[in-house]
């Protein structure tokens, strides 16, 4: 009985990302590439903001909870931090991956553009990370027990599954506006991003009141959704000639595109 | 874990995982339930008995069975079967297990253990002990077979052998009980419209057996693994400890002794059982003859002359008893090979002392066996020890008193030398016939069953100390045993021998209250200090695994301590001497055993001085014949056989309703269609949706 709820939450949580590999990127080795690389990057990030928290855990003192929780959030804003970081390092190493792409191609143009790696690239982010949060969950959702012996609620699971589905969104619309934000130089949607996520890692410490922080952080989702659609060139002419287009005409369009992004939300 | 899901979270996990044991996700799910102790499967030549689960555990919606007419939920009405049923210590009784073990919609048993014990008797075992193992089978002696005449556990309900295909546990926390009870107090008792509502409390039990069959078919197994596997996976290990045994007079044992030197033998048995494994406190059962052997062998051993007795006194204590005489079998077995230093035929006589500390009016009942007693050199040497018990008890707390001459035996080691050769011997029990043991071989055969109060408040060092009345009373019984085997040795009546009744309140206080006491400290060898614990030693033999190199079970090694220092002597050798006694000059290895203990605590500080003592205590590896002959078939020796397994645990949680399952996957579900639709369309009108005439870059494909 517990696969069910496993395979329910599984599918939450990476239904989305699954689709969006399976149709947009397991088709081009170059993406594939680059989305191995960038989810390197992330557990890089990772891994150094959990070093200086766990040092900070040691050196303190080890009894004070309340101290332990201010280091917890302290942690998390590091390595939201350290994310942003690695997630420019990763633009700047794609930058100079464009140029050497462009001049081993025939027609000395690069096979990718830096707004498809940008998408890649956040999705690589958000799908290494979803992993990283949820997989020991979907570990014990197998059963035979559910949460909330101890008085949690019993939607653990769920809601967690569809925290994971968030973030793999959010990453992927970060992923777009930061690089985009590089591309044309406006630091302020840097800041812009960097401040959603940090609010978006700080919503979480509302656990487990979950409708407390699932609904900012799906609303914070939509708007960085449209902000993507809107910096990768998105603009709602566009989404009226594609409703209007004639059936036949749009599928006739199979080419990729500069950018996929999902918007179902 | 507030954080419980999040960008960051993994880093946080992780290293919780690190630095806390376990998994948070599954501390949040499961409470684990840490004192429990669980019915596993052993076997015989013919059948299996105990439990086990399925492999991954069985797992059960809780209902808690405290009076009878609860049942009827479990057994009937109960809308989500299946269940384990937490049942009240005393509702674990022969009418409830029945019904439970015939209904399919029960899938484990949690008992709680219940204080005080029930006042009616509790006794799982059989009503007939150790029956057809014996002396008495349907070829000898077959009137009296069978327990024929004299039913010696008339409350033994016999649930210990029998067969059970779900788990049963036992709680021994009070605690754990109450928070399984709470969890189903708050979750599992139905509303008005008598329907539980989800999520329900539900528990699992753990204790998937490897072995099945028999021992026969078990031993075939391991031994084809052994032969064919790199790897073998043994499925069932034989019971198997070390019998101990001690000589009054220092003999040379590194052969057999010459056959004119005459040994009287004194024995008691050192195991018991219960329905769960590893829970055995066995107070009447086995401590109170065990005590009183002890205190008998210290009295003797500081009579000056027994040098010079004519016949030498050897104090034995037979492990593995209680699954058909595994001990005493062996070593009847060895005598007969030749492999024992002792042989039947230097055995004098054999005194046996079963279940003393209930005794009504301080009667002690001598028992003496019926067939061999019909030979009349057996008969006059019977009577002739009847008559120095009677005359060792004149002026002593204790009356002794003899059965009728035509009742039989009750379960005794002596049995099984009676079944080699007709040795005048008798048993010295509290009963007449019936055991006055209301729980044998039970859990509830603890300190108090045998009355031992201490005064409350009483520090442990002084309750250590505090003759309590059944000291007192067993200290008398020691006295008398003594001086029945001074006598029988050959000794004159003058000589006045006592037992210690402060070593007596010490050994039961050690034995049956808590061995993590100062005495016991400073009497362990020191790499056994493990094995003190502050709570009551367990009487229970379990399997071998490593043949006849395992070191001595927990029980074991207390009687070692505590008989080498009583009956030794401190030598003043150093630690290496006395732990390789070859390197000693005048060590005599051939006559005594060394051993190095701690010692006690020197003045305020925390360091010991250890010392070295020699004994003449042997030990004497005890597993059934059956394993030597290689037939686990046997109808003539032990055949038990303990299963193995890989995991034992219980643990609580909560189990979702089934539509809450089927929603989260119908969730998932359509959150995947969604999105493999959303993401074809999107991607298919990709390059319209994303060509923008103020943004030539997005267009470069």
């Amino acid at each position: 009985m517990g696969a069910a709820v496993f395979f329910g939450c599984t599918f939450v949580a990476f239904g989305p990302a699954l689709s969006l590999f399976i149709l947009t990127i397991a088709r081009d080795p170059l993406r594939v590439i680059i989305l191995v690389a960038g989810s390197f990057f992330w557990l890089v990030s990772v891994l150094f903001s959990s070093l200086i928290w766990f040092i900070s855990v040691q050196v303190s003192n080890k009894n004070d909870s309340n101290l332990q929780y201010g280091l917890l959030i302290f942690g998390a804003a590091i390595s939201v931090l350290l994310q942003e970081a690695f997630r420019y390092a990763y633009y700047r190493l794609l930058k100079k991956a464009i140029e050497g792409l462009a001049t081993i191609s025939e027609d000395g143009r690069s096979p990718i553009s830096i707004q498809q790696m940008a998408y890649v690239s956040g999705f690589a982010f958000g799908i290494i990370s979803g992993v990283f949060s949820v997989i020991n969950i979907l570990a014990d959702a197998v059963g035979p027990g559910i949460v909330g012996v101890h008085g949690d609620s019993q939607y653990y699971f769920l809601t967690s599954a569809f925290l994971t589905m968030a973030i793999v969104f959010l990453h992927t619309f970060w992923g777009i506006i930061f690089f985009a934000a590089c591309e044309k130089r406006k630091p302020v949607y840097i800041v812009g991003v960097v401040l959603s996520h940090l609010v978006t890692s700080g919503l979480t410490f509302l656990n487990p009141r979950y409708e407390a922080s699932l609904i900012p952080i799906y609303i914070i989702t939509l708007g960085m959704g449209v902000w993507a659609f809107i910096a990768a060139g998105g603009n709602h002419h566009n989404i009226r000639k594609c409703l209007a287009w004639k059936r036949q005409e749009c599928n006739q369009v199979m080419v990729y595109s500069a950018l996929q992004v999902p918007s179902e939300d | 874990m507030t954080a419980g899901v999040g960008v960051w979270l993994g880093l946080g996990l992780v290293l919780l995982t690190g630095l806390c044991q376990g998994n948070s996700v599954e501390r949040k799910i499961y409470i684990p339930l840490n004192s429990t102790a669980p019915c596993v499967r052993l076997l015989n030549a013919t059948h299996q008995i105990g439990c086990q689960s399925s492999r991954n555990g069985d797992t059960g919606v809780i209902h808690l069975v405290e009076k009878e007419d609860d049942l009827t939920w479990v057994l009937e009405t109960g809308p989500t079967p299946p269940y384990v049923v937490l049942l009240e210590g005393s509702l674990f009784n022969k009418a409830i297990l029945q019904k439970l073990k015939d209904s399919s919609r029960v899938s484990g048993i949690a008992v709680s253990y219940t204080k005080p014990p029930p006042a009616e008797g509790f006794s799982l075992d059989v009503k007939c002990p150790s029956d057809g193992f014996g002396l008495y089978t349907s070829e000898r002696g077959s009137q009296y077979a069978h327990c024929n005449g004299t039913v010696w556990n008339p409350l033994g309900t016999g649930f210990s052998y029998e067969d059970f295909s779900f788990p049963i546990f036992l709680l021994q926390s009070e605690n754990e009980t109450e928070v399984i009870k709470q969890c189903y107090r708050d979750h599992n008792i139905p509303g008005n419209d008598s329907k539980p509502h989800y999520p329900l409390c539900a528990m699992q039990l753990l204790s998937h057996m490897h072995a099945v069959t028999s021992s026969a078919t078990c031993m075939r197994r391991n031994s084809i693994q052994m032969s064919f596997s790199i790897n073998p996976e043994v499925v069932c290990d034989s019971l198997a400890d070390y019998n101990i045994w001690s000589l009054l007079k220092p003999t040379n044992i590194s052969g057999t002794i010459p056959p004119e030197e005459q040994v009287v033998m004194s024995a008691v048995r050192v195991d018991s059982r219960s329905f769960f494994w590893n829970l055995a406190p066995a107070a009447e059962g086995t401590v109170s003859a065990l005590v009183t052997q002890l205190a008998a062998a210290e009295a003797l051993h500081k009579v000056k002359d027994t040098q010079s007795l004519p016949r030498n006194i050897m104090f034995t204590f037979f492990q593995g008893e209680v699954f058909d005489y595994i001990g005493s079998s062996r070593m009847v077995y060895d005598m007969q090979k030749g492999r024992f230093p002792v042989r039947l035929n230097n055995i004098h006589s054999f005194v046996e002392i079963s279940q003393v500390a209930l005794r009504n009016n301080s009667v002690l009942w001598i028992h003496s066996d019926p067939l061999s007693r019909a030979n009349e050199t057996v008969n006059t040497e019977v009577q002739d020890m009847i008559r120095i018990l009677k005359a060792a008890s004149k002026g002593a707390n204790v009356t002794v008193e003899e059965v009728e001459q035509s009742q039989a035996l009750p379960p005794a080691s002596f049995q099984r030398f009676l079944r080699a050769q007709k040795i005048p011997g008798v048993v010295l029990t509290d009963h007449k016939d019936a055991y006055h043991n209301k729980y044998y071989n039970s859990m509830y055969d603890t300190a108090e069953t045998i009355k031992m109060e201490y005064p409350s408040g009483l520090p442990q060092e002084e309750a250590l100390e505090y003759v309590t009345e059944t000291a007192q009373a067993l200290s008398e019984v020691a006295t008398l045993l003594a001086k029945t085997l001074y006598q029988l040795a050959g000794g004159n009546d003058t000589v006045d021998i006592k037992a210690d009744p402060h070593t007596v309140t010490r050994m039961l206080y050690g034995f049956l209250v808590k061995s993590n006491n100062s005495w016991f400290q400073s009497i362990s060898r020191p790499d056994w200090k493990d094995a003190l614990e502050n709570k009551q030693p367990q009487y229970y033999v379990t399997a071998s695994q490593n043949g006849n190199k395992r070191p001595p079970t927990i029980p074991t090694r207390l009687l070692m301590s505590v008989l080498a220092n009583i009956t030794g002597q401190v030598v003043n050798f150093t630690k290496e001497e006395c732990q390789n006694p070859d390197k000693a000059p005048d060590s005599k290895k051939e006559l005594y055993d060394y051993i190095w203990v701690q010692g006690p605590l020197t003045g305020n500080t925390t360091s010991r001085e250890p010392f070295c003592i020699r004994s003449t205590m042997h030990n004497h590896f005890a597993e059934s014949p059956a394993n030597d002959l290689n037939d686990w078939g046997s109808t003539e020796y032990s055949t038990w056989t303990e299963s193995r397994w890989k995991e034992i645990k219980a643990r609580i949680f909560l189990i979702p309703s089934q539509e809450l399952e089927i929603i989260t996957l119908l969730t998932g579900l359509a959150v995947l269609i969604i999105s493999f639709c959303a993401t074809y369309f999107i991607n298919a009108k990709a390059d319209i949706l994303f060509t923008s005439t103020e943004d030539s870059g997005s267009a470069a494909y």
